[in-house]
């Protein structure tokens, strides 16, 4: 089933002025549900402005947005519970947070969805749990967190809304690489967990590669295309072409092949060009 | 939403009134100002009108822009035009009267001289900031105050000050409509309900807002510092103000204006406004 539906979406920045600018340029799109989404694109190629529109931040030129089958512009939705249902979770989302503690900030959701003290408890908890968050920690105030650990409250700030698609922009962006890793293995066990669609925005192709099923790319605010992570990076040479880049082991096995060692063009992690790169030798062809 | 206020911005060109010199502008904006208010009816008025849309059509700012700009202060302009058509009572019989409200002709007539005197003042102030970016804004600021330095008052300081105010308002507008949408998308209601619950939904924008701007303030003084800045004594500029024939020309334009606005005003007393 597709849990976000696009329709022909456009969007324009300053329409009807001489600063216009086309963002989004009439994309449409099926997100299916429980999908673990990659997106990536060139800065400026609509990707910001795009997730934007899933959870009504912005209103689409023209185009429809459709949340599992409904349209989220018509009269009788409720703009505030599409919100609630898709989390999106910002560039340096630490810059959101506010309360005196963690606790409080993971809270700010939920009581704004309304639910009662209990409920409230056990989500920050939960919330708090699946970041890798200790109980000790959400007493303290989140200016005093290290930047990994202030970068989970706010995903936990999200996430304590369970929502049913989370949108994730950089989530790992500026943090160092153990930070990295721990953000988005979090990410990646809570997909696991709750089986919750996610779109991960990111400029790492060894991340996407890493954790996405499917791929987005995004290109001058059009689609260039929607598959599976595997078909995508088929494709290096286009990707490049576009002015992305691919992951760093691939384009050693690109190097290579073009001093005559053909390993395959299917290679983009580490461990499956070690196969490849040891069958090679097996097979004793290399002089 | 706070992308559209156009007041104080700054539109890139190569025109004419561009190129002035930001110092021969702001003293020639302060006099177009003074004659506003010496224009004492409308043929003067009218005259300081003609002068300014001339001076607009040289610069290629567009027309839509005026209005956009006039937007904002919308409120002020209607208020003044009501106060003035109600409460300037004139000689002879009021033309309406209803319970406690009288409207005198001489009403009307102040009310939209008062009016179109207001919409050229804040248009006519625009075109400074329009053609003029703010970093030679405040150069000539400096520049003005200068003689003021043996009074020992902070004019570098003050300068400084307000180049990095302008050079971080864009961002900090950015900046909050980043906060606000993230507090959005946890469901943050910003644009409901009564003044007491409005001020309180601000909170969670306002509190990341003032720690960034701190840390923000805080990483500019060290940038700063680490470029030895010291304050103004002995610094020079990559870019000299220069004044040149053309900024004259301006000014003798200007001060013929002038003239005539109160040659108009002598000559064809019509109110004693």
């Amino acid at each position: 089933m597709n849990v976000i539906e696009l329709k022909n979406v456009t969007y324009k920045y300053s329409a009807g002025t001489p600063f216009e600018s086309v963002a989004v340029d009439d994309v449409s799109v099926s997100i299916e549900k429980g999908e673990f989404c990659g997106i990536i694109g060139h800065t400026g190629s609509g990707k910001s402005t795009l997730i934007q529109h899933l959870n009504g931040l912005i209103k689409p030129t023209s185009g429809e947005v459709l949340i599992d089958g409904k349209n989220i512009w018509d009269k009788d939705v409720d703009i505030r519970n599409i919100r609630f249902k898709v989390g999106l979770v910002f560039q340096y989302s630490e810059h959101q947070l506010f309360e005196e503690t963690v606790y409080k900030d993971i809270a700010f959701g939920p009581k704004n969805m309304g639910l009662s003290e209990e409920e409230i408890d056990k989500r920050v908890h939960e919330a708090a749990e699946n970041m890798g968050l200790s109980a000790e920690l959400l007493e303290r105030s989140p200016f005093d967190l290290s930047g990994g650990q202030k970068r989970r409250a706010a995903l936990a700030g999200v996430i304590a809304m369970n929502p049913e698609i989370l949108i994730l922009d950089e989530p790992a962006a500026g943090l160092d690489p153990i930070g990295r890793e721990k953000v988005l293995s979090k990410i990646s066990d809570y997909h696991k967990k709750y089986g919750t669609t996610i779109l991960l925005v990111s400029h790492s192709m060894e991340d996407i590669v890493k954790y996405a099923e499917k791929v987005l790319v995004m290109n001058k605010g059009k689609i260039f295309c929607h598959e599976e992570t595997d078909k995508v990076f088929a494709k290096q040479d286009e990707i490049i072409k576009i002015g992305l880049d691919v992951p760093q082991i691939t384009k050693i096995i690109m190097k290579l092949r073009e001093k005559g060692i053909n390993l395959g063009n299917d290679i983009y992690t580490v461990e499956r060009a070690k196969e490849r790169i040891l069958e090679y030798l097996d097979k004793g062809t290399i002089c | 939403m706070l992308k559209d206020i156009t007041i104080g911005q700054f539109f890139p060109g190569k025109s004419i009134i561009h190129r002035l010199d930001s110092r021969f502008k702001i003293i020639l904006d302060v006099a177009y100002v003074v004659m506003l208010f010496i224009a004492g009816n409308f043929y003067s008025l009218a005259l300081a009108g003609v002068f300014m849309v001339f001076v607009y059509l040289l610069s290629g700012i567009s027309f839509k822009l005026i209005f956009k700009s006039l937007k904002p202060i919308l409120p002020i302009i209607l208020i003044t035009c009501l106060l003035n058509l109600f409460f300037i009572s004139g000689e002879g019989e009021p033309l309406v009267q209803l319970g406690f409200i009288h409207i005198y002709m001489e009403g009307i007539t102040t009310s939209i001289f008062m009016t179109v005197r207001i919409i050229f003042l804040i248009v006519g102030m625009s075109l400074l900031t329009y053609t003029t970016s703010p970093i030679a804004l405040t150069d000539a600021i400096e520049r003005l105050f200068s003689p003021l330095k043996k009074l020992h008052f902070p004019v570098h300081e003050l300068a400084m000050m307000m180049t990095i105010a302008l050079r971080f308002i864009p961002t900090l507008i950015e900046e909050t409509d980043k906060i606000m949408s993230a507090q959005k998308a946890r469901g943050a209601n910003l644009d409901t309900g009564g003044l007491i619950k409005k001020a309180k939904a601000l909170i969670p924008v306002l509190i990341p807002l003032f720690v960034s701007a701190f840390k923000r303030a805080n990483e500019l003084a060290l940038a700063m510092e680490c470029r030895c800045y010291r304050g103004g004594d002995g610094r020079t500029r990559m870019k000299q103000l220069k004044s040149g024939v053309k900024d004259y020309i301006a000014l003798i334009i200007t001060a013929a204006m002038f003239a005539a606005v109160i040659l108009l005003n002598i000559y064809i007393p019509i109110f004693g406004l």
